[in-house]
């Protein structure tokens, strides 16, 4: 099991490796010096002073020479400092020592993703079960169906729609940040209460996607595994229809259903840009639309970076998880 | 695998398929109507009137008018012009690389496969949407770019389908019978056996156009999608999401048109492939 | 997890509720009290949203208005503007100049302190002086400061400036973008010391807590030099959206905000808001203009210029992108300000007139495409501006239309800020763009308008050059005498509006909104937070109990 985890872990580097190559050949993209926007900063900078800002960031040096350079400075998690007038260090500005840990913006970010993966797992196995145990009856139909218009609904659109409903015609749901203006004056239940009543929508949305595709996903897969031969059996030895389903069945149709959960977390990630920007959420997303809108290269590249990772992360967790489901796979190694 | 009575049964498979059918319908329609937006859109989608500013559905403005007095209907039928656009260039560009990539990688194996697949899982990894929007963000938007680059990053699923389908294929006896005759790798690849694998191609071809139409539009729902006075699904979503609270009909419109898109690709996808798969053909021929 | 376990989780949960570690709040809501009067009043707090979050608090480094909000109530200066725009004391009680203009001498007053008790003096000045000037400074308001000879302290509450030559913006130059505390940086790097996110001023407020992308927190002053603010503290909330904000303060939670065009006129008209809120209006001292690439063939004629200008309807650009809250431009400066030219050529809608310019400048469809062409060359040119805002967008999109409609073809890009500056105003790689400049109080604008002025990164970026307002710019510089400077500024707005370097398109109104409990606000050419430590709400409408 450990050999397996650390062969994963030495097959990850060459990808990851490729990541980083990736997120600093974006960075080079774009026209002009990457530095051009502090030299703008000051009107009356002079040569001297814009040569020595160029030296600071290997500018001068060969193109494989600064990429050998960032390599070595981010294994330490360091990626150097924002470009925006506030010059942070980038890593602090995803993840503020100073800050609660709530507040910060990778946690943020983690923090609703996880959730919006633990229900979609906790909604879409049951509805895939059920809607191939009852193939093609009015429930499934009207399942798929839902489905489908999931699948194809754009989040954003969503997003506004209920935003418009629930938040301006009834006015039961806020639209916008992850807590109220009063939430310091709130005891700790009232905390609790405000910071979920801010997450319903947007956890929703980014839900409402990964289930149509899941359930749908979980359904073929359960069909695909009743019509086995073994399945057969174990009706036929009389075992009760419960057991069968759940008990025998569904085991193995879960399987792929990690994998396609595993290749779900690159989608999850990429798709909080959206949703934090409409919801107002001061997430990664959100810091990363600004930091592409302001040419912030050192905070481009850390989030690009640490998205690979995450993904890379999320699929290790798929193939342990599958490694643990299938008895297989574990006798194997 | 060829042959026409094949094709007359997976012809009549999909048109039993309703739902198939429906989304091909639909399909077809916007098609024309991207196609003859001119004639049939009831303003210029530019035209500007400082009257009719942000007006509710009426008559005149069956669709109401956006912050700068345009017509939201015409402004939406001429926004399918641009979404199918990029929806097909875009798959264009992807199908190409994809397969390009896939044939080579199943066909020659070793570390040429490697290196391909390596380079897919790296592509992979990186959460689509933040490198499109970086890119995008970089190199400044416009119409040619955003298919490029949503081309450049959508190929990997159908370079795994081409190359699975390569894989399977390489070991048959035609092949083998190809190369026993002298045939050259490329005329083998390309003639034998591309045009039998054509078909999950196709499939998810269908099925990206759908995909990159849902991008474009986030995209310029975010800003850097295409640029004013050009109408696009996605910036009139911009609009209202700013004026949430008066201009409802801002919000719900452009999405809708989105939404019955994607859904009848999908539909028309979903039926391909089920009209295609072989496995599901056991109950009648 | 057994049913037990979890009951008594609840209970925990409910307990800890009631006995309650409650963080401090911003402010606590009052319970009403007894006094009656409208009286000014010390407490409440006012809370501004805002959707910018300020970068640096240190004046002079600060480029975004968000930072300047702030530091302008962390910092004074030695001068500031009156109401009517003339020139009054802050830090300085009076000042001296000399007879042929090039001796400034302040005196200062006394007995101010700054937040952390030391006293304020002269070195303070020098100190701000020195560090602006410095070249490892990064800060874009230099240049006032390099035209001084000499600066130095003559005793402890005196300040003494000389120039080279008169410089009548010398003045109000020194403002608070130049009072730092020596005794707290003499020693550090002004780059990168805590001071930019943690500052000491001498302002009617200072900083009490700073809450990244959340908001800023501001006490009141105590022992502020003109007197303890009525408002207790003043927050200073980070809202990234503006239909967000304006639900949060229909709700009360925020108490002021700049109110959008169509938030102004379709969406405060109802009882509730004219009984809670009080709304504003006033031009701000800003101008969107569309500027031309004056070595671009295509701009050279006059004509050409002046045709494009009768061919854009400014009142429709007006009522459309602004809703009607702004008025036409004519030149580079605000209605009603004294230095505002009203006599100068007006430029009417009148497409026809267009036409017949663009024609006497060689400019006719001759092969019927419905395009303006000339030489074989089609009219056909683009305007860039700045992506992300909308109001800019779309006045480009109304005049692209109405230049469509005289045969000319006009296509919009929009770009992110800084590759728009280094890429294509700087390298000069534009034919127009759509922007705006704030216009400074004191009417000196030679940056903008000078023949010199056109090096790569300097603001005469459209390339302007005519001698006769190269020598008005200057003498309007060079005296101190108000009829003198009126008459030359009076005559570069004739100048410039026969010229047409820039299409002067319009002066947004800024519309802010305030919750009906402040009293005191004045609305004034220069705004309405000029007297912000004068605004109070009385007693017996005061909402926050602020603790210290």
């Amino acid at each position: 099991m450990i050999a397996y985890l650390i062969k994963r872990l030495l097959e990850m580097l060459p990808t990851l490796l490729g990541i980083t190559l990736i997120s600093f050949f974006i960075m080079h993209l774009a026209p002009g010096k990457p530095t051009d926007i502090l030299t703008e900063l000051n009107p009356k900078i002079t040569p001297e002073a814009r040569e020595r800002l160029e030296k600071l960031y290997n500018l001068d040096k060969p193109v494989v020479v600064q990429y050998g350079l960032w390599l070595k400075r981010i294994v330490k998690l360091d990626f150097g400092e924002s470009f925006s007038t506030d010059r942070r260090p980038v890593m602090q500005k995803i993840w503020d020592q100073k800050q609660s840990l709530l507040d910060r913006r990778l946690f943020i970010t983690l923090m609703i993703n996880l959730i919006t993966f633990a229900i979609i797992l906790a909604i879409s196995i049951p509805i895939g079960v059920s809607s191939a145990t009852r193939q093609n009856s009015l429930y499934d139909k009207v399942m798929t169906t839902t489905v489908f218009i999931g699948f194809a609904m754009p989040s954003f659109w969503f997003a506004l729609l209920l935003m418009m409903f629930f938040g301006v015609y009834l006015g039961w749901l806020p639209i916008s940040g992850l807590k109220s203006l009063n939430y310091d004056a709130l005891p700790l239940l009232g905390k609790i209460w405000d910071r979920t009543g801010h997450l319903i929508l947007p956890v929703f949305i980014s839900a409402f996607g990964g289930l149509a595709a899941d359930s749908r996903f979980m359904r073929s897969s359960m069909l695909e595994v009743i019509r086995q031969d073994y399945v057969t059996v174990a009706r036929a030895k009389g075992l009760p229809e419960k057991k069968v389903i759940y008990k025998h069945a569904l085991r193995n149709a879960l399987l792929p259903l990690i994998t396609l959960i595993g290749l779900s977390v690159p989608g999850l990630i990429g798709g909080s840009v959206i949703l934090e920007s409409v919801f107002g959420i001061p997430g990664m997303g959100q810091l990363f639309f600004m930091s592409v809108m302001t040419r912030d290269y050192p905070m481009v590249m850390c989030i690009l970076t640490i998205g690979g990772m995450l993904t890379l992360l999320g699929n290790l967790f798929a193939d342990i998880g599958y490694m643990l489901a299938d008895p297989r796979i574990r006798a194997r190694q | 695998m060829k042959g026409r009575p094949l094709r007359n049964v997976f012809w009549r498979r999909f048109k039993r398929n309703r739902l198939a059918a429906a989304g091909g319908v639909v399909v077809l329609l916007m098609f024309f109507a991207a196609v003859f937006a001119p004639f049939i859109s009831p303003h210029n989608p530019d035209d500007i009137d400082r009257k009719h500013v942000l007006e509710a559905p009426s008559l005149r403005h069956p669709l109401g008018t956006d912050d700068l007095g345009r017509d939201v209907s015409s402004r939406v039928i001429w926004g399918a012009r641009i979404s199918l656009s990029v929806g097909f260039v875009a798959v264009g560009i992807a199908a190409l690389i994809g397969i390009m990539l896939g044939a080579v990688s199943g066909y020659y194996g070793g570390w040429i496969d490697r290196i391909i697949m390596r380079f897919i899982d790296v592509m992979l990894s990186i959460p689509t949407f933040f490198l499109i929007l970086a890119v995008i963000a970089f190199i400044e938007p416009s119409i040619w770019n955003i298919m490029i680059v949503i081309g450049l990053t959508s190929w990997m699923g159908m370079a795994r389908l081409v190359r699975a389908e390569v894989l399977s294929l390489k070991e048959r006896e035609f092949v083998l019978a190809a190369k026993a005759l002298g045939a050259g790798d490329a005329n083998i690849i390309v003639r034998h056996i591309m045009i039998n694998s054509m078909a999950p191609v196709f499939v998810s071809a269908v099925l990206g156009i759908a995909g990159a139409v849902l991008i474009e539009s986030a995209l310029s729902f975010l800003g850097i999608g295409v640029q004013p006075p050009t109408p696009s699904w996605g910036n009139i979503l911009t609009l209202g999401k700013d004026n949430i609270e008066i201009a409802w009909w801002l919000s719900v419109f452009p999405g809708l048109a989105i939404l019955i898109t994607v859904l009848s690709y999908n539909l028309v996808g979903e039926g391909l492939r089920d009209a295609l798969d072989p496995r599901l053909w056991d109950v009648e021929i | 997890m057994t049913k037990r376990a979890f009951l008594f989780l609840l209970i925990l949960l409910i307990a800890v509720n009631i006995l309650g570690c409650k963080e401090k709040p911003a402010a606590t809501i009052k319970t009403s009290s007894e006094n009656n009067s409208d009286e000014p009043a010390y407490g409440d707090a006012l809370i501004v949203g805002s959707i910018g979050e300020p970068s640096i608090l240190i004046p002079m480094l600060a480029g975004d208005s968000a930072s300047h909000d702030i530091a302008g109530l962390l910092f004074n200066g030695l001068v500031k503007y009156d109401t009517d725009l003339s020139v009054i004391g802050d830090l300085a009680e009076s000042w001296d100049i000399s007879k042929d203009g090039l001796v400034i001498t302040f005196h200062l007053r006394k007995g101010v302190k700054w937040a952390d008790g030391a006293a304020f003096t002269a070195d303070d000045v020098k100190f701000g002086y020195d560090t602006i000037v410095n070249e490892k400074t990064p800060t874009a308001y230099k240049e006032d400061f390099l035209q001084v000879k000499k600066a130095e302290v003559v005793d402890k509450y005196t300040f003494r400036v000389a120039y080279e030559k008169p410089f009548a913006p010398a003045l109000t130059s020194w403002s608070g973008i130049v009072v730092l505390p020596k005794h707290l940086l003499k020693d550090a790097d002004i780059t990168k010391s805590e001071f930019a996110r943690n500052p000491v001023g001498l302002g009617p407020f200072k900083l009490k807590r700073w809450t990244p992308g959340q908001e800023l927190i501001l006490d009141s002053y105590r022992e502020y030099f003109e007197g303890r603010p009525y408002i207790d503290r003043y927050v200073y909330r980070l809202i990234p959206d503006l239909s967000t904000m304006f639900l949060e303060l229909k709700a009360g939670s925020i108490d002021m905000m700049g109110l959008t065009p169509i938030q102004y006129t379709k969406q405060t008209n109802t009882d509730f808001f004219k009984n809670n809120f009080q709304k504003f209006r006033y031009p701000v001292f800003a101008y969107t203009y569309m500027g031309f690439n004056l070595k671009h063939p295509f701009f050279q004629d006059k004509r050409v210029r002046q045709a494009i200008a009768y061919a854009i309807d400014k009142g429709e650009l007006i009522d459309v992108v602004l809703f009607g809250l702004g008025s036409p431009a004519t030149g580079p400066y605000v209605p009603n300000t004294w230095p505002y030219n009203p006599n100068v050529k007006k430029y009417e809608y009148n497409p026809e007139k267009a036409k017949e310019l663009l024609k006497e400048a060689g400019w006719e469809d001759t092969d019927g495409d419905g395009l303006l062409d000339k030489d074989g060359i089609p009219f056909r040119f683009t305007i860039f501006t700045n992506m992300g805002n909308t109001l800019r967008k779309n006045a480009a999109t109304i005049i692209q239309w109405r230049l469509a409609k005289v045969g000319i073809k006009v296509e919009i890009r929009a770009l992110e800020w800084s590759t728009f500056i280094n890429e294509f105003i700087d390298k000069r790689r534009f034919e127009a763009v759509i922007l705006g400049w704030q216009i400074g109080l004191d009417p000196d604008q030679y940056d903008i308008w000078h023949s010199s002025k056109t090096k790569e990164k300097e603001f005469n970026f459209v390339s302007y050059n005519n001698p006769e307002v190269d020598e008005l710019l200057e003498k309007g510089r060079r005296t101190f005498n108000i009829e003198e400077r009126k008459k030359a500024y009076f005559r570069i707005q004739e100048i410039l509006a026969e010229e047409l370097p820039y299409i002067f398109l319009y002066v947004p109104d800024a519309t802010p909104v305030v919750n009906v409990r402040f009293k005191g606000i004045k609305p004034a050419p220069i705004g309405i937070t000029y007297n912000l430590p004068k605004w109070y709400a009385p007693q017996k409408m005061q909402k926050y109990m602020v603790e210290p």
